[in-house]
């Protein structure tokens, strides 16, 4: 008995022992990054210390007064929100009509549908900056956020849960004189709460963290998101790492606090993902 | 797979019969959906117009922004187009017969599948790793998958920003080097290295992505097959090498997709850590079609090699599908 709980105490040990150095291998860059925001200049050539040895706050105010962060901050919260709200209304909507409605092409629409995921972007890249640069959009929020209101993803996902909710409960409601739209709202919605969370994280991540399209689409400091405002950050503060990382730094927080509050509901659509197949 | 959940209409030889079961039939009659006399479903009028009003949003987006430009990209790469005139000159499979004899293409190619490949090797070995690890009931294991989670929901730019920055000649990879006597190279500035950490450097992005998805699978196995083999005397590489890695084999055809889809798509973190150098060292297909496109205007060469892409990931992900299904586990 006790041998056995040697062993498995031992076993235990082993695991988070391997588990400590794969997180501090994960963590490291982190760790250097907010090291460095706190260095005076001449310190990031010279200093090795993973943990921080002086403390320079002010390096952060430099940064923002190098660059606006603040209106890049606000163009992708701008952006953002847009883009969740658009996936949380129009996929749920479409998901809707996949999980409980009867229609002609219903199957295929569907497939369709899927096989869009398999599509790299860069294919239809080109086709919707045009699109876009035509209706007169580059350099604006719409640019930023039209193109991107409704995504396959999240349509899938919610249908995948709305499948999973008895429809009893929306026949019960429907006898009732309940009308669908009511049944919509009244019903699906409130009862879909875990999924419409876990939609919204992965849409914010992907909004907050998106590179491309918005590099394409803006061209000036006013309509700039946060992470092309970093890029074009480093291209100026090439070697004055304390205020690049500080920049940095400003621009992961808000991913990494809303993943901190939220961080079930990600693994969660996480795993569901996964397990479609 | 999904769609196998929709139900399904009862036949009308089934109804004719009357072998229906009550409540189907009810379901039928009460929203008048039965068959016509020619076979085809009558749909209720009313249902059909809330779908459409319901799918219409959600389908006028993603047909402006992603169906339309899939058949207009189609068009576009048999085309001269500098992207501004309101003129495409038509040449046929210029653009593709061009590829084909681009070195800088097959070079783009060379590179990509390179990356790819490590991509998948890594990734497997590391998720895998790291959700064995994780699977039992182990203290903190919340605080683990969290803080492997981290560069996952950290953007593409932050994170190739700090690995250029601590493999800069005198950052932190060579000062630590340095500390143990090695004279460590200038990482990004050899086409191999910068490939290597490039490889690297996605692997970190989503390790904890990967050991989630493995971790999924790994829960969902049935524990009474372990037990038994372990006390039929299967030792625990056994279990792992013959048992584990089989049953794994579906949740690895997803892991690998992914990983195939991330190296074949990747762009920030290759345009922020190398920008393609050195020498083209780096520049995979999505890099190599943005200096085409979007650097020298020369967009319907772009897009013809997207469609190269499209077709590459399309043909790797058959295959592996394939592959993957003859070895499918016995117990699902």
């Amino acid at each position: 008995m006790s041998a056995v709980l040697k062993k498995s105490t031992a076993t235990a040990l082993g695991r988070h022992a391997l588990l400590i150095v794969g997180a501090a291998l994960v963590v490291l860059p982190f760790l250097w990054m907010f090291t460095t925001s706190l260095q005076t200049r001449a310190e990031t050539y010279s200093n090795t210390s993973i943990f921080p040895t002086s403390w320079h706050w002010e390096n952060y105010a430099v940064a923002w007064q190098a660059a606006p962060f603040g209106q890049y901050y606000l163009n992708s919260l701008i952006m953002a929100v847009g883009i969740v709200s658009g996936h949380l209304v129009l996929d749920a909507f479409a998901a809707y009509a996949f999980a409980r409605l009867r229609f002609p092409f219903k199957n295929a629409i569907f497939v369709l549908l899927l096989a869009a995921l398999m599509v790299p972007t860069f294919v239809t890249i080109i086709p919707a900056y045009s699109l876009v640069a035509g209706f007169g959009w580059i350099d604006t929020y719409w640019g930023l956020i039209v193109p991107r209101l409704a995504d396959v993803f999240g349509i899938i996902l919610l249908r995948q849960y709305f499948v999973s909710i008895p429809s009893e409960l929306e026949d019960a409601a429907r006898i009732d004189g309940c009308s669908r739209i009511g049944t919509f709202f009244r019903i699906m919605v409130p009862l879909s709460m875990p999924a419409f969370a876990t939609l919204a994280i992965f849409s914010f991540l992907f909004a907050w963290n998106d590179f491309l399209w918005p590099l394409l689409v803006t061209n000036s400091d006013e309509l700039r998101t946060i992470q092309i405002g970093l890029a074009a950050f480093q291209g100026r503060y090439n070697t004055s790492w304390n205020y690049l990382m500080a920049g940095t730094i400003t621009a992961t927080v808000p991913s990494i606090i809303v993943f901190m509050f939220f961080q079930r509901a990600l693994v969660r659509g996480i795993a569901a993902s996964g397990l479609k197949d | 797979m999904m769609l196998s959940r929709t139900p399904r209409r009862p036949s009308t030889t089934s109804l004719r019969r009357g072998s229906a079961p009550l409540t189907q039939l009810h379901t039928e009659l009460r929203s008048g959906r039965t068959r016509g006399r020619g076979g085809a479903p009558r749909y209720n009028r009313e249902e059909v117009l809330t779908a459409a009003l319901f799918l219409l949003p959600a389908l006028a987006v993603l047909g402006t922004f992603v169906f339309y430009p899939i058949i207009s990209a189609g068009y576009i790469s048999l085309t001269s187009w500098n992207g501004f005139s309101p003129v495409k000159e038509f040449i046929g499979f210029d653009n593709y017969v061009r590829l084909a004899q681009d070195p800088a293409f097959w070079n783009s190619l060379m590179v990509t599948v390179l990356y790819a490949f490590g991509v998948c090797v890594l990734s497997i070995a590391s998720g895998l790793t790291v959700a064995l690890l994780l699977d039992a009931p182990l203290r903190g294991r919340g605080f683990y998958r969290g803080i492997y989670f981290l560069p996952a929901v950290t953007s593409s730019v932050a994170a190739a920003i700090v690995w250029r920055y601590m493999l800069d000649p005198s950052g932190f990879v060579n000062s630590v080097l340095e500390g143990i006597g090695i004279d460590g190279p200038d990482w990004l500035q050899n086409r191999w290295l910068a490939l290597g950490s490039l490889t690297l450097l996605t692997v970190w992005k989503n390790v904890g992505l990967n050991a989630i998805l493995y971790l999924t699978a790994l829960q969902a196995l049935p524990d009474g097959v372990f037990e038994a083999a372990q006390i039929d005397g299967a030792s625990f590489t056994q279990r792992i090498r013959y048992m584990t890695i089989p049953l794994l084999a579906p949740m690895t055809f997803f892991v690998v997709v992914q990983a195939l889809i991330t190296s074949f798509q990747s762009f920030d973190l290759v345009y922020v850590l190398t920008g393609g150098g050195p020498q083209g060292g780096t520049e995979v297909l999505g890099m190599f079609m943005y200096q085409q496109a979007f650097r020298l205007s020369d967009f319907g060469y772009g897009t013809a090699i997207a469609f190269v892409t499209l077709f590459l990931v399309l043909g790797v992900t058959l295959v592996n599908w394939r592959a993957s299904g003859s070895g499918r586990s016995p117990l699902r």
